[in-house]
């Protein structure tokens, strides 16, 4: 099963110059986002009084600037990304595996358990999230932990009703029923035929989660309602970088320009996963 | 001796999809017994119900009516799990075989699956052992069992469903069109093979087929269905050298010989009739 | 005879991540009235050589060589082969739903080929329509004419897909697998149908099956394909009397028939898949006949007595594989 799925996928992605080109962005993005901060000389809330709000490209040690308490711009960019990238992956890891699960069974089982089972994610996508995550807020506080019980627990929706329906379809293909007759258990049968069948859906939608997660959290964080200072993350960097959009105009830049490279990126190489693994390609 | 399987005014129903009002009755109707070590073939043109019949004996269609009976012993009214004991004596091949190996599994694991499932308690080894064994007495070569069902043509594949059927040791296995989908060139090698390993291991057999050519030198008993009913039963020789059914003379009559001068006077000599409106389609 | 549609070394390839080779230099010529069959099995690229006739290939396919029609070349003019759709040649696909659209009336779709191909009124379009439907002996063509193509049965939407392609009145009519979709009681019908109308209508037929029986109830000529290639070529009384090529003669061995009680007879392993074809004779591997020769020198295709045949070492009269 994985032979054949990462063969497809690697396969496919190499024919997609531009698909190849994003992956390696990302990585080194990721990369850069782990290992940055520590290899660069400033710390994140390091101030520097002799060079408060001094734009990027200057020779004063600090490449992309600083913010007006004398911040490096990179770091806090580098550390943003990092928390940004982290709550996302780990809200899209969230959303994945209660996803995946609720759906596969559901779109299996048909019948009742699956009218059920979606009734209920009806009932919970039609809350507004926004309105949901700050009642969390007021209940478990800000901070990290609460947005990723707040993204994780919306994005996990749209990715149930997905594999619900890859599920329903893989249900009436043959093999499925060869499985039955040959003794398999429904647990057997959704962990070893329908998961490994829908992977390709799932990896592809997970790519396009996880920048709708970043969005998400961005523009929590942006409201104040998310990641809060003096912890960086790319929203809030945002809202500071927007309140200085006339004097330093860099603050924003930086930041904004991480999210869309890293946003891009995520969506193209979804896009092109999805290309790869069209089964009518096969 | 009473018969290995009883099947007793049997009726199949399916909701239409999508559309309301009354249902499609697929099997309308069947009575049939089958004897220990016996070939039974049911023949029949596409959408008379001959498939869902085969379905509903193996429990993976619900029966609307009538019941069945395995060594005496009623499985219609069983519900899933209960069934699962059972499916180590009734086995199934389908009749696509690049439609019934999941695309992802190599071959060893999808033959493999029906022991893992029905038989505990095998070692890695044991199990290996089975499957290797398994898969020289139906003709596939060593190296076969860590291919991918795309590697592999039809008719391989086709012999892979076999032994994945026959692994666990059935005493009844459903043939469901096994040959329909195969180059005819290759056709008679998976029908002989089953005719041998049915003799080797004194199997039940259903053969479910559209082609009486096909079952004429496997059978022992012909079953010929149209519209969910069976129209005729008898001993082989007797069923395709002496119908009595219209139905079944039909069938005979629509194997086109290949010898160009029977051949051409058979169409030429058809009146090519107006055709008549045909029955609504069901999904067997 | 002239021919009407003459074929010249076509090779038909596929591009993608691998390239394939479905067809691989095949020449036929068929003469007005005339009827030929092309039998294969999977792999044997019989198909594609079908479709390449008509300019109807997948979006990656090529095909090399030459096809004329009444002496004009088809391929690769797209002008060409769209003056010669539905008026010279008439296309039967296996499944109706090749060529009936699902979400319009019958007879509109009928009328419709009939108006663009003789530019005649869309009234007498209409009363064209209805009496090809007739002419496929559909009862009550002027109902027929009012439905949608789901509301028939699969042999009448057959029928009707018969209709479509000879309502401009083709010269030829390639046909795709006809009856293989239909019901085994109903194919005969629909057989026995397509010879009456080619004999009316004055029309040729090309036709490409795996039946044997249906090449012996249809055809005039036939030709054998294998692995992209043409094997033994010839008419039907004679090929199927007397096969040459080991692979015709396996394949009619194989055929399931009533009358004799013993061993369904086969070709042992299988077809290769298009384009993954072994050095020499690409039979080679499953013939009982197979020498050193046959490995290292692919045959090409000879005159043997009435039929062409491209084997090293071709059946005598009567000898079996």
């Amino acid at each position: 099963m994985r032979g054949g799925l990462g063969r497809d996928v690697r396969a496919a992605l190499v024919r997609d110059r531009l698909a190849v080109a994003c992956a390696t962005m990302l990585a080194l993005l990721v990369l850069a986002a782990v290992a940055g901060p520590w290899l660069l000389e400033f710390d994140e809330d390091q101030v520097d009084w002799a060079h408060m709000a001094t734009p990027p490209f200057e020779a004063t040690g600090h490449w992309l600037g600083t913010d007006r308490l004398g911040r490096d711009l990179l770091v806090r960019t580098l550390h943003g990304l990092r928390v940004s990238l982290a709550i996302a992956f780990a809200a899209t890891l969230v959303a994945l595996v209660i996803g995946v699960a609720f759906g596969a069974f559901a779109g299996y089982r048909r019948g009742r358990t699956d009218a059920l089972m979606m009734r209920f994610v009806d009932t919970l996508y039609a809350l507004p999230q926004v309105f949901f995550v700050i009642i969390l807020t007021v209940v478990f506080g800000r901070g990290p932990l609460t947005l990723l019980v707040a993204i994780g627990a919306f994005g996990w929706l749209t990715m149930a009703r997905i594999v619900r329906g890859q599920a329903l379809a893989l249900r009436e293909r043959e093999f499925v029923e060869a499985a039955i007759a040959g003794g398999a258990g429904t647990l057997r049968i959704v962990t070893r035929h329908v998961i490994p069948n829908l992977l390709g859906p799932v990896i592809v939608y997970a790519t396009l989660t996880l920048p709708q997660a970043i969005l998400v959290e961005s523009f929590l964080s942006f409201l104040g309602i998310g990641i809060q200072e003096p912890l960086a993350s790319l929203g809030n960097l945002i809202a500071d970088g927007a309140g200085e959009l006339e004097t330093a105009p860099w603050m924003l830049a930086v930041p904004a320009a991480c999210l869309l490279l890293v946003v891009f990126c995520c969506n193209f190489l979804g896009d092109s996963l999805r290309d790869a693994l069209d089964p009518r390609d096969q | 001796m009473s018969a290995l399987l009883e099947v007793r005014r049997a009726v199949v129903r399916y909701r239409r999809a999508r559309m309301p009002g009354p249902s499609l009755t697929a099997v309308d109707g069947v009575d049939f017994a089958l004897q220990a070590g016996e070939i039974v073939a049911l023949v029949g043109e596409s959408g008379c119900g001959k498939s869902s019949l085969g379905r509903a004996i193996l429990g993976l269609t619900p029966l609307a009516d009538g019941e069945v009976r395995w060594r005496g012993r009623r499985i219609d009214t069983l519900s899933r799990e209960a069934f699962r004991p059972l499916r180590r004596e009734l086995q199934v091949v389908f009749q696509d075989p690049v439609a019934s190996f999941d695309p992802r599994m190599p071959i060893a694991a999808s033959v493999a699956e029906p022991l893992r499932a029905l038989v505990g308690k095998l070692s890695v080894t044991e199990r290996t052992a089975r499957v290797e064994r398994i898969l020289a007495e139906v003709g596939l070569a060593g190296d076969t069992a860590a291919r991918y069902p795309h590697q592999l043509s039809g008719g391989q594949l086709q012999r892979a469903g076999l032994a994945r059927a026959l692994i666990v040791d059935p005493a009844f296995l459903v043939c469901d069109e096994p040959v329909s989908a195969l180059d005819v060139s290759v056709q008679g090698q998976i029908v002989n093979l089953l005719a041998r390993i049915r003799r080797e291991r004194g199997l039940a057999c259903l053969f479910i087929s559209h082609n009486l050519a096909v079952v004429a030198n496997l059978a022992d008993r012909i079953l010929v269905m149209h519209r969910g009913r069976i129209v005729e039963s008898g001993g082989c020789a007797d069923v395709l050298h002496a119908p009595r059914h219209a139905e079944t003379r039909k069938l005979l009559d629509s194997i086109l010989p290949v010898d160009p001068v029977a051949a051409r006077r058979r169409v030429e000599a058809r009146p090519v009739p107006a055709a008549a409106d045909a029955p609504a389609r069901l999904t067997s | 005879m002239s021919a009407l549609l003459e074929i010249g070394a076509l090779t038909v390839d596929f591009r993608g991540s691998r390239p394939v080779r479905a067809v691989d230099g095949v020449s036929l010529g068929l003469g007005p009235r005339e009827r030929l069959a092309i039998v294969g099995e999977s792999g044997s690229g019989k198909s594609q050589l079908l479709l390449a006739c008509t300019g109807l290939l997948a979006a990656n396919g090529r095909a090399a060589g030459s096809v004329r029609f009444e002496g004009r070349e088809l391929l690769g003019d797209a002008r060409a082969l769209q003056a010669v759709r539905g008026r010279g040649i008439g296309f039967v696909f296996q499944d109706a739903s090749g060529s009936l659209t699902p979400h319009r009336r019958i007879g509109d779709q009928l009328a419709e080929v009939a108006t663009l191909a003789t530019g005649c009124s869309s009234g007498a379009g209409q009363e064209a329509a209805v009496e090809m439907l007739g002419r496929v002996r559909l009862a009550d063509p002027g109902a027929i004419a009012s439905l949608y193509p789901h509301q028939l049965s699969g042999g009448m939407r057959q029928r009707a897909a018969i209709a479509l392609a000879l309502i401009a009145r083709p010269r030829i009519l390639f046909a795709d697998e006809p009856t293989t979709a239909l019901d085994v009681t109903v194919q005969a019908d629909v057989l026995a149908l397509i010879a009456q109308l080619c004999a009316h209508l004055g029309m040729a037929l090309l036709l490409v099956t795996h039946d044997l029986g249906v090449v012996a109830g249809l055809a005039d000529r036939v030709a054998v394909m294998y692995a992209g290639r043409v094997v033994e070529e010839g008419g039907v009384a004679d090929v199927l009397a007397r096969p040459r090529h080991p692979y015709a003669a396996g394949l009619l061995a194989a055929v399931p028939r009533l009358d004799v009680r013993r061993e369904l007879s086969s070709i042992p392993g299988s077809p290769p898949a298009p384009g993954d074809w072994p050095s020499g004779c690409r039979f080679g591997p499953r013939c009982p006949r197979r020498v050193a020769r046959c490995e290292a020198q692919e045959p090409m295709l000879h005159a043997a007595d009435v039929s062409r045949v491209a084997c090293h070492f071709p059946l005598a009269a009567g000898e079996k594989p």
